[in-house]
């Protein structure tokens, strides 16, 4: 019986194939969509493409089942009963346009900030900034506050770069990486196909994470560190390499301000700031000539230790002496710190000797002749192959501002930043530190019925640009910009909800939300987000007055929504992936992207950017309308997206500009530059001549392209900042300097964590909670198959994680006489919540941790309510305050950085007690079940997706 | 029963390589993706959206944690069909609806003359077939038959769609058979080995194992500590004085 069938081996399998971006997660990779007969058949990486090079993960393989959720929305919906019921009716577009402009224009004729607008995981920051601003408040933010702004900021203060959109490792050159607590869905394919690559050429990875799983499964060397120590941990290999003496002075005194001097004068209003001449110039002390001079002259001999007298008799030391001295002391010594990180004395001076072998005693050289910002001539490129990752995991505790900033003072010794195998800036980056933008928003410029005149976020440098009132207090509704948060460079999302309910600093009118689950997994303290915006005041009315909210599924958001704008999926809608916002470049050149629907919504919905222009429109802002009060883009997004000049020139695309779609970077708009995209794959890639591929900061044919391709401001050179002059103009603040001083309760706090040097101090609820019975650090991560919350409603997505288990190490568990798959109750401050315990070896045993987001509440997502997500998947959320413990005298700081204001998720501290075995096996606290949205659809017993496709196709036909 | 086709020299099958791959399911949900609406379609969910979510995958990925006598180690490992050379899951079919290619080696089900009786799944030590209790048929990877000499395809995308989407390049596709193929001299530059040959299927698939991972110093050419300097010219060793080592550096910018 052995008949072997004919089968068809050339199917086709697409009558067309469209590319166009993929939106399952914020990698941005190409993809190529065949369809069949109209219906998405297949979804692949496009080989062309710069940022994935063909390759696709599997949340991006499982798009087909998010394009056909039936958790989509499908109508504008109106909330008919009580916040928070689920009860609404369906209403047309124009009804619920009608309403939104109605709310909004009155408001904006009042008082615009009474509009608090935060957007989440959106992709057209470039859009909805600037719709903010001309609307004229200054409450907005995306969710950069609750994600990795630590890391943004800490290095656009330090190296004007960071990682991820701003930079990455030289995966061709280098000898050493080092991954520091990186969240698996962060720059993802980028990230494996890089690995792939070090592994097949012996580089060795080292990943410093309390967590082995996924990159750091495959690295060679897993350091387990407690959460919230990696600070120590870096600070103990500074001071190793500088006891060495394996640092590169060199490069610091031409890229950094090492050799610049700072005033010696305590008590002085420029203690601590840098002396300049009277140009304004820093100066530096000249050991060829034993005189000061400008330290940005090049004919110099520049001493960074050693003590100088200026002019007017005071003293000054070089900037290196004093970070040398931060760091040469005892209390970051390998020896000090083991306890503390729980990483041995001997394996970070080991790590210190593998670095310095990788940057000093492997060095790249690359043939490449170029020229530095002083016009001298180099033959070659020669680097130092040290190449580093970090994201979330140092990003997200209370101390993570600062042990970011560190990891760039590591590279910036080492000599390992933009040069051969080491970091790599991607164009736009790098930027002057920090980029020359300063958020608006003071009493001045909010003005009813007026645009602010500046964008809501950006870069102070010194108290002057704080977005306070006279006493002090926050001006905006998140307290961004303020003394709780004064470098706030992507706001505080996770503060928006308590603030509002709570009327601190003052109430608003109007909460617009975004693609952002904020009754769910991206608060803080789920609970009591639900109560806020439940909230009612004595008159019964809610204390959030309205809430609109838009996004393309029913997530646990929807419920608490009184207007619903329901979006297209990615599948259905035009986008820009624009420098303007948060870019796709590669260290070889600038890059942008587009999506283009690939098939049309068969559903009543509307995609986001095409509304707010409408908005935009009906409520005259001046930028969306023309001089005679028209609509300025009535073709919508795309309309926008070719047409809009942010300056002369320069729009949301870079690619095909100019009349005849010649011109790239800037030029006239071009209203064929859309074909021209979809032409090319959806992408447009520009390729930097090799001598502009390394020392951007001060390699000056980089810096006058960039000047002259819209860039940069001007052609000067990017000086590092190893000592930040700004930090030290709010700690002057403190100190009683200056007109601008925090309020009393602010002053000791600003006058600590604005050290212009880099420092580590114990994350804050752990200092807050010392000597108390909550042992234990708990931590989150994504699992690289899901996305945020969007996974759960995929079909395929939930077969891979439909619960998440508590993991214990096992000798931890032994200690607390635990068992696999016990449910235990995680107990914080805040509160407690119980999971099931998976036992693992490949965690710090001081660290419990879990997949984050898979928790979902019952009814939501169009999940069966009995779903595993609902019934044994849990939220660490939960349990993690928005606030720290109470201070002396009952005030409460927001449980972030108190530089950024970044969201401290990664501080929780806990105990684990063993439930009940009376207990039901499940999880709690539980919420009511959401009622499914009118119109939803019912769910399907069985899904035979594909079958349909099959017809001649399949075998022995 | 149903017999075997005389040995070819030919030998389609994949090589993957533990060593890079960090269990992204990436290939898994590529290789759901297209099958489910390619050969084998569809790739049955039952109760998709509900408590009881079970569908049809040809590859799945499981990650362990091993002892490796060195603090331990994560190990991911995607599993699926390994296109054994002598394959009892199709020797025990009764109608011959499993069946192995004379012409490359692949193991394939005809879904058309498959009853549904499961002996097959019984008879593979691997686990790597999944019954289609919707469908009634067995279902298995078939090393994307429907892509690797598929001429409508751009000749770089004849390959499995798992190879196509793994990001690190963990997976690859080829003629094992042919010693002077990419993957074979993969294998034996890697030191590839069969699952479990003991039990004497001869699986076609190789796994590339866990390079030594270099955890001491010397391993990375390094000394084991840096060495640290004497204290500076003012003698003392007190973290304040340690700096004067720099005092004399002659530096340009």
């Amino acid at each position: 019986m052995s008949q072997q069938p004919e089968i068809e081996l050339s199917p086709r399998i697409a009558d067309e194939v469209k590319a166009t971006t993929c939106y399952m997660c914020a990698c941005r990779c190409g993809i190529k969509v065949h369809l069949k007969d109209g219906r998405v058949r297949y979804i692949e990486g496009n080989r062309d493409h710069p940022v994935n090079g063909g390759v696709l993960c599997a949340k991006g393989s499982a798009g087909i089942m998010q394009h056909y959720s039936p958790a989509r929305l499908r109508k504008p919906l109106l909330r008919v009963g009580e916040r928070g019921s689920g009860d609404f009716k369906e209403i047309e577009w124009e009804e619920a346009l009608g309403l939104a402009s109605d709310w909004l224009g009155e408001i904006r004729a009042r008082d615009p900030r009474k509009l608090a607008f935060f957007t989440g995981r959106d992709q057209s920051q470039a859009l909805t900034g600037w719709w903010a601003s001309q609307f004229g408040t200054p409450n907005y933010a995306a969710h950069g506050g609750f994600c990795s702004v630590n890391m943004a900021a800490a290095g656009l203060y330090t190296v004007g770069g960071s990682f991820w959109e701003f930079g990455e490792a030289d995966w061709e050159h280098t000898r050493y990486f080092l991954l520091f607590g990186v969240a698996e869905d962060h720059d993802s394919n980028p990230i494996k196909i890089a690995l792939g690559k070090l592994k097949k050429r012996g580089v060795k990875i080292v990943s410093v994470n309390p967590v082995r799983t996924g990159y750091s499964s495959i690295a060679d060397e897993w350091v387990a560190i407690r959460p919230g120590t990696d600070g120590l941990f870096v600070a103990a290999l500074i001071r190793e390499l500088l006891l060495a003496d394996k640092i590169d002075l060199e490069s610091l005194v031409r890229s950094s301000n090492a050799h610049w001097l700072v005033i010696q004068a305590p008590g002085e209003a420029d203690d601590g700031l840098f002396a300049r001449d009277a140009e304004g110039k820093p100066l530096a002390w000249d050991r060829n000539t034993e005189a000061l001079v400008d330290a940005g002259s090049i004919e110099i001999a520049p001493a960074v230790v050693g003590r100088f007298a200026l002019p007017d008799g005071r003293a000054a030391v070089p900037a290196f002496q004093l970070l040398a001295e931060r760091f040469l002391d005892d209390r970051y010594a390998p020896e000090t710190v083991a306890a503390e990180t729980g990483v041995p004395a001997a394996t970070i001076k080991r790590i210190a000797a593998e670095l310095a072998h990788a940057a000093f005693e492997q060095e790249v050289r690359l043939d490449v002749p170029w020229t530095d910002w002083a016009g001298r001539r180099h033959e070659a490129m020669i680097g130092r192959p040290v190449a580093m990752h970090g994201m979330r995991g140092i990003s997200a505790h209370s101390n993570g501002f600062h042990t970011c900033r560190m990891i760039h003072v590591l590279q910036m010794l080492l000599g390992a930043i933009d040069c051969p195998g080491g970091f790599r800036y991607k164009p736009p980056f790098p930027k002057p530190v920090p980029p020359p933008l300063k958020p608006a928003g003071r009493a001045d410029q909010v003005v009813p019925d007026q645009p602010m005149g500046g964008p809501p976020l950006g870069f102070p440098t010194g108290p002057e640009d704080l977005l306070v009132d006279p006493d002090g207090s926050a001006r905006r509704i998140d307290k961004a910009y303020s003394w709780e948060a004064p470098l706030a460079a992507h706001g505080l999302m996770h503060m928006v909800i308590a603030n509002a309910a709570k009327g601190d600093p003052y109430p608003v009118d109007l909460l617009f939300l975004y693609m952002a689950n904020m009754a769910w997994n991206s608060s803080m303290n789920v609970p009591g987000v639900i109560e806020a915006l439940t909230a009612k005041d004595e008159a019964g009315n809610y204390r959030i007055p309205k809430l609109i909210y838009a996004d393309a599924y029913a997530s646990e958001t929807v419920a608490y929504a009184d207007l619903v704008l329901p979006d297209t999926t990615y599948l259905e809608r035009w986008d820009c992936i624009s420098l303007l916002d948060r870019p796709i470049c590669s260290a070889e050149g600038p890059a942008d992207s587009i999506r283009q629907p690939v098939t049309a919504p068969d559903r009543d919905v509307r995609p986001f950017q095409d509304v707010m222009i409408e908005l935009g429109a009906r409520l005259g802002l001046p930028g969306f309308v023309t001089e005679t009060g028209a609509p300025r883009y009535p073709g919508g997004y795309p309309d926008y997206i070719v047409n809009h000049e942010r300056a002369p020139g320069i729009g949301p695309l870079a690619g095909w500009r100019g009349e005849d779609g010649r011109a790239e970077g800037r030029g006239a708009v071009n209203p064929d530059q859309l074909e021209r995209y979809i032409e090319n794959g959806c992408f447009w890639r520009y390729e930097l001549a090799p001598s502009l591929h390394y020392f951007k900061h001060i390699n000056r044919d980089y810096l006058e392209w960039a000047r002259d391709f819209g860039l940069l401001g001007s052609a000067e050179p990017i000086v590092h900042q190893l000592y930040s002059e700004p930090l030290q103009r709010f700690r002057l603040a403190a100190r009683g300097h200056g007109e601008r001083q925090p309020p009393e309760e602010h002053r000791a706090r600003v006058e600590a964590y604005f050290d212009p040097l880099p420092l580590w101090y114990a994350p804050f609820e752990e200092a807050a909670l010392v000597g108390g019975d909550l042992p234990m650090h708990a931590v989150t991560q994504r699992p690289m198959a899901m996305y945020h919350s969007w996974g759960s409603q995929n079909a395929w997505l939930r077969q891979i994680h439909a619960d998440n288990r508590l993991n214990v190490h096992r000798e931890t568990a032994a200690r607390l006489g635990i068992a696999e798959d016990d449910w235990v109750w995680v107990i914080s401050h805040q509160g407690r919540v119980k999971g099931q315990v998976r036992l693992v070896e490949g965690v710090n045993p001081d660290t419990v941790w879990t997949w984050n987001a898979i928790g979902k509440r019952a009814g939501a997502w169009g999940l069966d309510p009995k779903a595993p997500e609902a019934t044994r998947g849990f939220l660490l959320n939960h349990v993690i305050s928005e606030l720290l413990p109470e201070r002396a005298g009952g005030f409460r700081y927001s449980n972030s950085d108190p530089v950024t204001g970044q969201a401290a998720w990664y501080d929780l501290r806990v105990r684990i007690e063993k439930a009940d075995p009376q207990e039901a096996a499940e999880t709690a606290p539980r919420f009511e079940t959401l009622r499914p949205l009118p119109g939803a659809p019912a769910r399907p017993d069985v899904l035979r997706f594909g079958k349909e496709f099959r017809s001649g196709g399949g075998q022995g036909a | 029963m149903t017999s075997l086709p005389p040995p070819t020299d030919k030998k389609l099958g994949l090589v993957i390589d533990l060593d890079i791959c960090v269990g992204c399911h990436a290939c898994a949900v590529s290789c759901k993706e297209w099958n489910t609406s390619g050969a084998s379609a569809p790739l049955t969910d039952l109760d998709p959206y509900g408590a009881n979510n079970d569908g049809v995958w040809l590859n799945r990925i499981h990650s362990y944690e091993v002892d490796d006598g060195a603090g331990g180690m994560t190990v991911n490992f995607p599993r699926s069909c390994l296109h054994c050379e002598t394959p009892d899951c199709v020797t025990v079919c009764p109608t011959g609806a499993s069946y192995k290619r004379a012409e490359d080696g692949i193991v394939l089900v005809n879904p058309d003359t498959c009853i549904g009786c499961k002996l097959c799944s019984w008879a593979c030590p691997y686990g790597a077939r999944e019954f289609d209790e919707d469908d009634g048929v067995m279902k298995k990877c078939t090393l994307c038959v429907d892509r690797v000499y598929n001429e409508t395809l751009d000749p770089a995308d004849r390959q499995p769609a798992c190879v196509r989407a793994c990001p690190t390049g963990a997976r690859a596709f080829g003629d094992l058979g042919d010693p002077e193929s990419a993957v074979s001299k993969l294998v034996a530059e890697r030191e590839g080995e069969a699952l479990l040959p003991q039990l004497g299927y001869k699986p076609v698939n190789r796994y590339l194992p866990p390079r030594p991972r270099r955890r001491d110093a010397g391993e990375a050419g390094a000394a084991l500590t840096p060495q640290p300097l004497p204290s500076g010219a003012a003698g003392g060793d007190a973290a304040g004085d340690r700096f004067f080592r720099w005092v004399d550096r002659v530096l340009s910018r």
